[in-house]
């Protein structure tokens, strides 16, 4: 046998501890379950990334106009609409968590 | 030292095979240990991959011809640089780097979405465990750069056209983008694979995806320029089903890039965008099959190439595997969102998605079309330049002016009245450059004459939105110019990225149509003293020249160039004669106005015994803006990809309960 088929074998055997790795820490672990998100922690997960969204579009809209990229026409005609987004976005989080509406979600 | 090599790609074999079937156990069962054991299986994949590589390097370096893949394209004489790059020269080595870069990437991609998407990641693990199997297999099994065989004294070299610096970086670039391109598609196909339809897989992939397009975009223009100076017919990229191969992947990734920001902004077009991924990391296993199976040349190279078959069935399998898992996911994939008017942001970007993919699907029927002819008819049909520029102008005209329309449209809704006013200016710039290049003489090719109208309306688009932004800021916080300038795009490095990427190819358009649309080509056999003139420029030829290059004879003819009575020097084109590889290579002469852009470039077309010479010689107009494009789009890529602290913390308490879950140590 060669010595490079034995760091071959060396090599091997390196990679087998390195994949047996997580059975060698944890022998017996109280608990083998993937962590995964329950239902209700991916719920209120997409209802943050819609208010995200809805927050983030207001605000891009709001530097478009002021660097006069959006006419005062178009402007008016979109930030009721996404006002009332982000407001309903905030709203849906906050009956996810369990809260009361926040104030500034009522207001549209 | 071969036996190490082998061993190494079995290891690495017996790796991805386990990341595959115990990580999708682990996905399947939910099991946490078995999860991250195959985690760490895919980890250790590019660490045994990395020693067969280094194997392979080590037996170039030592010419070591017992190696039948050294031996076929390395020899002794061979400059260092290109013993290295002789590494991916052929087959077998092309797909080491594949599987090189492909590891690398998983590893990367998997260990920094570990925590915000632990779920996520847990199904990502077996998919791309999969498509390592797939090349892991093809290199054991099929094509290994580990054979071996008595050695020969020397070996036979590798092809002239190889020996170039830019043959050292293309591939390497080349491969980081169509590997790459399978990080956002086994994301996808985790997300799909799980149900976890949210945004994770996105962000998870964005800055991956956005690494994979620009290292493909800068491979294409490294793989151009490597076309333009060392293959000799005078051009720089000819729709060869090779060059294809790389710029279709490029524009579906292009397309996703777009299309993925409507889904961020408005939650919509979630099946078309798992789609186009899909798309473009099964088109980057389509060119690497093309550019490896041998089957565009002819039909019949594909029964003689071993690995042609197999990639075949790996690309069947990808496609069948994408669309299964997105007609079983359409109902979570469906949104409530609509598309409220076709004058908005969204639809802007939807135009240009509709118009990149129709590029895409085009170019590929017209790349796939000789393979079909020959198979169906037995008579390969060969497209022509002809039908790819006529697409490219029905197609890439209208994305040339959307690309100054659609970063200016309101999302949701814009009216005709506002975006007259906000394109005012824009659209007066290019009428009157329009105006100005019809009377200086532009008006003999028409769709070049569009490209320059509509490239002037899109960077007049740009600089005004630079400006725009600026005084914007400037208003709101009364900075002084240069410091509002630096935060404005600190602070949007999406969007003002984005406007210059834009830039660059608004200047590789320029470039493309003025050296295409307006170039000038003369030819003749000349005796010493004799001239001939092109485009206002006169040479003459004066000597032809030989010595011995590091290993090759080199010929050359010189020239003296003059233009009108001013004397610009010389220019020397010829021949390189290849004792070791019995092969001539063509090499130009190229003379660049750094001022105007332009190439004077001579080809010596044949050298003739009597030292008469018959030459070919271009005068390029505008062609080193697609070089300058290269750096611009760089730069573009650079301030996109650059990290945003202000976007990791708003990220961080957006996913910190998944976070939290992860790692409950952690509190980030």
């Amino acid at each position: 046998m060669s010595g490079w088929l034995l760091l071959g074998a060396a090599l091997a055997v390196a990679v087998v501890v390195v994949v047996a790795l997580p059975f060698l820490r944890e022998p017996a672990p109280a608990s083998d379950a993937l962590d995964e998100l329950d239902p209700a922690a991916r719920e209120r997960l997409e209802a943050e990334e819609a208010r995200d969204r809805a927050l983030a579009a207001l605000k891009e809209l709001e530097a478009d106009h002021r660097a006069e990229r959006i006419s005062d026409e178009d402007y008016r005609a979109v930030v009721g609409v996404l006002r009332r987004d982000a407001a309903e976005a905030l709203r849906a989080l906050d009956r996810l968590k369990g809260g009361t509406p926040r104030e500034d979600a009522k207001s549209d | 030292m071969a036996e190490l090599g082998r061993a190494a790609l079995l290891v690495t074999l017996g790796l991805s095979g386990y990341a595959l079937v115990a990580g999708g156990a682990a996905a399947w069962l939910g099991r946490r240990r078995l999860a991250e054991s195959a985690r760490n299986a895919l980890f250790a994949s590019f660490l045994s991959t990395l020693v067969a590589a280094a194997v392979l390097v080590a037996a170039f370096v030592r010419d070591d011809f017992s190696f039948a893949y050294v031996a076929g394209h390395s020899s002794r004489a061979l400059p260092l640089q290109y013993k290295l790059s002789a590494f991916w020269g052929g087959q077998e080595g092309s797909l080491l780097l594949w599987l090189l870069v492909l590891t690398g990437y998983s590893a990367l991609a998997v260990w920094f979405a570990r925590k915000r998407a632990r779920d996520l990641v847990v199904w990502v693990t077996p998919v791309l465990g999969g498509i390592a199997v797939g090349f892991t297999w093809l290199l054991v099994a099929v094509s290994s750069p580990f054979d071996t065989a008595a050695a020969p004294a020397d070996g036979a070299g590798l092809n002239p056209s190889l020996q170039n610096p830019y043959m050292v970086a293309h591939p390497v670039f080349l491969y980081l983008g169509y590997v790459g391109l399978a990080v956002p598609f086994a994301f996808a196909m985790g997300a799909l694979l799980s149900g976890r339809t949210d945004e994770r897989w996105i962000v998870a992939t964005r800055r991956w995806t956005l690494i994979a397009w620009t290292a493909l975009g800068i491979g294409q223009l490294l793989g151009a320029h490597w076309a333009y100076v060392e293959v000799g017919w005078g051009g720089y990229y000819a729709w060869d089903p090779v060059e294809n191969a790389a710029l279709m992947p490029w524009l579906a990734a292009t397309a996703f890039l777009h299309s993925v920001m409507i889904q961020e902004k408005r939650g919509m077009l979630r099946v078309w965008n798992v789609a186009l991924v899909s798309l473009a990391f099964c088109l980057s296993l389509f060119g690497t099959f093309l550019t490896r199976s041998g089957v565009v040349s002819s039909i019949h190279s594909f029964t003689q190439s071993p690995i042609g078959p197999w990639f075949l069935g790996f690309i069947v399998v990808a496609v069948v595997f994408a669309t299964v898992m997105i007609w079983l996911r359409l109902p979570q994939l469906r949104t409530t969102a609509r598309l409220e008017s076709l004058v908005s942001r969204e639809a802007s970007f939807l135009y240009n998605n509709l118009l990149l993919v129709a590029l895409c699907l085009t170019i590929l029927w017209g790349t796939a079309w000789p393979i079909v002819s020959e198979a169906v008819r037995g008579e390969a049909v060969v497209v022509g330049r002809p039908y790819y520029d006529f697409f490219l102008r029905i197609f890439g005209l209208p994305l040339l002016l959307l690309m100054g329309i659609g970063p200016l449209v309101a999302w949701r809704r814009a009216s005709l009245r506002g975006l007259g006013r906000v394109f005012a200016w824009p659209a007066a710039i290019a009428v009157a450059t329009g105006v100005v290049l019809i009377l200086l003489g532009a008006g003999s090719s028409i769709p070049g004459l569009i490209a320059y109208t509509f490239s002037a309306f899109v960077l007049a688009t740009i600089a005004l939105e630079f400006a725009r932004g600026t005084a914007a800021r400037r208003a709101l916080t009364g900075e002084p110019a240069v410091t509002a300038f630096g935060r404005l795009v600190g602070r949007n490095r999406r969007r003002y990225g984005g406007y210059v990427v834009h830039a660059s190819i608004v200047l590789l358009a320029i470039g493309i149509a003025g050296s295409s649309a307006y170039d000038s080509v003369v030819e003749g056999r000349l005796s010493r003293g004799e001239s001939l003139a092109v485009g206002g420029y006169t040479l003459t030829y004066r000597q032809l020249t030989e010595r011995d290059g590091p290993n090759a004879t080199e010929i050359r003819a010189l020239l003296d160039v003059r233009r009108g009575d001013k004397s610009l020097g010389t220019i020397s084109a010829g021949k390189n004669a290849y004792s070791v590889e019995q092969q001539v290579s063509n090499e130009v002469g190229i003379r660049s106005d750094l001022l105007t852009g332009e190439d004077l470039f001579v080809i010596a077309e044949q050298v003739d015994d009597n030292g008469t010479v018959f030459f070919r010689v271009f005068v390029k107009p505008l062609v080193n803006l697609i070089w300058f494009a290269g750096f611009v789009f760089v730069l573009g890529a650079l301030i996109t990809l650059w990290p945003d602290a202000r976007e990791e913390r708003r990220l961080a308490t957006r996913y910190a309960p998944a976070v939290e879950r992860a790692d409950p140590q952690t509190t980030t």
